[in-house]
């Protein structure tokens, strides 16, 4: 087993009065470079938008972005046609393929925004841009972890999703996608990659397994605080596992909240 | 570290080969707002090849419509004509990924 730790105060940072960002890896001027990424998983920024403010419209391709809001909501917007606004207790998902342009607003005039914006390497290059959209279930991600991401299903379990890339916008659902093969729900990526969330009660233990073998954990904590190993995660503090089948981490403080990435650590591109 | 600190000689040229005219337009416009480098884009692999035959470039970024093998053949072509060139996968026109990358490939350039 192999562990890297990231405290949160070893973040870069970026403060730019409207955007106050904290980069888990090496972004925009800040370049470390034992920091680039974890595996498949490039970007982990952590970020405050002041009201009124936010992303004007600008490019992205073959990256897999996942957003979650935190606090507030985000007014997204795309070339495909998409309109949304995407709140706390949500999870937007783009793979933006062979090209998408979008702009992310804060959805207030006046109260901030604040959320986590992921990019994750694709498994496959140049797919029709796709977004999708799904809201949580917060009694299950209470001392539990819910499922956010999954791999892509197939053609059998993403046909709602791809319907709707170009076309028409699915919205905000509360069922997965694909969910002939992801009853647990989220959405999916074009990667080998699972998201969980969960906020548990103070000394709740959990157990995770992961999904396939060569992928590792990278586990960020939101809220409050977890053990691992002996080892105190505090909010915002990052952990890298590999080389592990499963771990063990218990809640440290009432209603900590933690996000699990189970990255693939090499990519295979098909 | 500082973003606007030189790294390497300058001006850094930085060639960018995509499918996508509109992406191209603006990944060409964010590294032509950074002091000290300059881009050039094309669609095609032809003006790619003539273009590093005479100037001498120090990356080349793959950007979107490029299949993987596409990439390995324009990196081969790339690569016998200038041993040094960086051939490198971008992703988009996010200009915070886009500074990032090039950084990195300098600073491991420096080294």
């Amino acid at each position: 087993m192999s562990t890297t730790l990231h405290k949160a105060d070893t973040r870069g940072h970026a403060d730019h009065g409207w955007l106050n960002s904290f980069f888990s890896f090496s972004f925009a001027g800040y370049y470390n470079p034992q920091r680039v990424q974890f595996g498949v998983l490039r970007v982990l920024n952590d970020d405050r938008v002041a009201g009124g403010r936010g992303f004007g419209s600008h490019p992205h391709d073959n990256m897999e972005i996942i957003s979650i809001p935190l606090e507030g909501s985000l007014a997204h917007e795309d070339n495909l046609g998409h309109k949304e606004i995407v709140s706390a207790g949500e999870v937007q998902v783009m793979s933006t393929g062979k090209g998408v342009f979008h702009s992310e607003y804060n959805n207030s005039p006046d109260q901030p925004v604040e959320f986590l914006q992921i990019w994750v390497f694709p498994n496959k290059l140049n797919v029709t841009p796709r977004y999708d959209q799904v809201r949580l279930d917060p009694r299950k991600g209470h001392n539990a972890l819910q499922q956010l991401i999954y791999p892509y299903p197939g053609p059998a379990g993403s046909t709602t999703a791809l319907a709707g890339t170009t076309t028409a916008p699915t919205g905000t659902t509360t069922t997965p996608t694909g969910s002939t093969t992801a009853p647990a729900g989220g959405s999916w990526i074009y990667q080998d990659a699972w998201f969980h969330m969960g906020t548990f009660d103070a000394g709740r233990k959990i157990g995770y397994q992961l999904k396939k073998p060569g992928n590792g954990i990278y586990l960020f904590v939101i809220d409050g605080a977890f053990l691992y190993n002996g080892q105190r995660l505090e909010t915002r503090d990052a952990l890298g596992i590999t080389d592990v089948d499963s771990i063990d981490i218990e809640a440290a403080e009432q209603g900590s909240r933690i996000l699990i990435m189970d990255v693939p650590m090499k990519n295979n591109i098909q | 570290m500082d973003a606007n600190a030189p790294i390497g000689p300058t001006p850094v040229n930085i060639l960018v080969i995509g499918r996508d005219r509109p992406i191209l337009e603006v990944i060409e416009r964010l590294i032509n707002a950074h002091e000290g480098w300059h881009a050039t884009i094309t669609e095609t692999e032809e003006p790619a090849i003539q273009a590093i035959t005479q100037k001498k470039y120090a990356i080349a970024f793959v950007s979107a419509g490029l299949s993987a093998q596409e990439e390995e053949a324009l990196r081969k072509k790339l690569t016998t004509i200038d041993p040094n060139i960086v051939v490198a996968r971008h992703y988009g026109g996010g200009s915070g990924l886009l500074e990032n990358e090039i950084l990195g490939i300098l600073k491991k350039q420096q080294q």
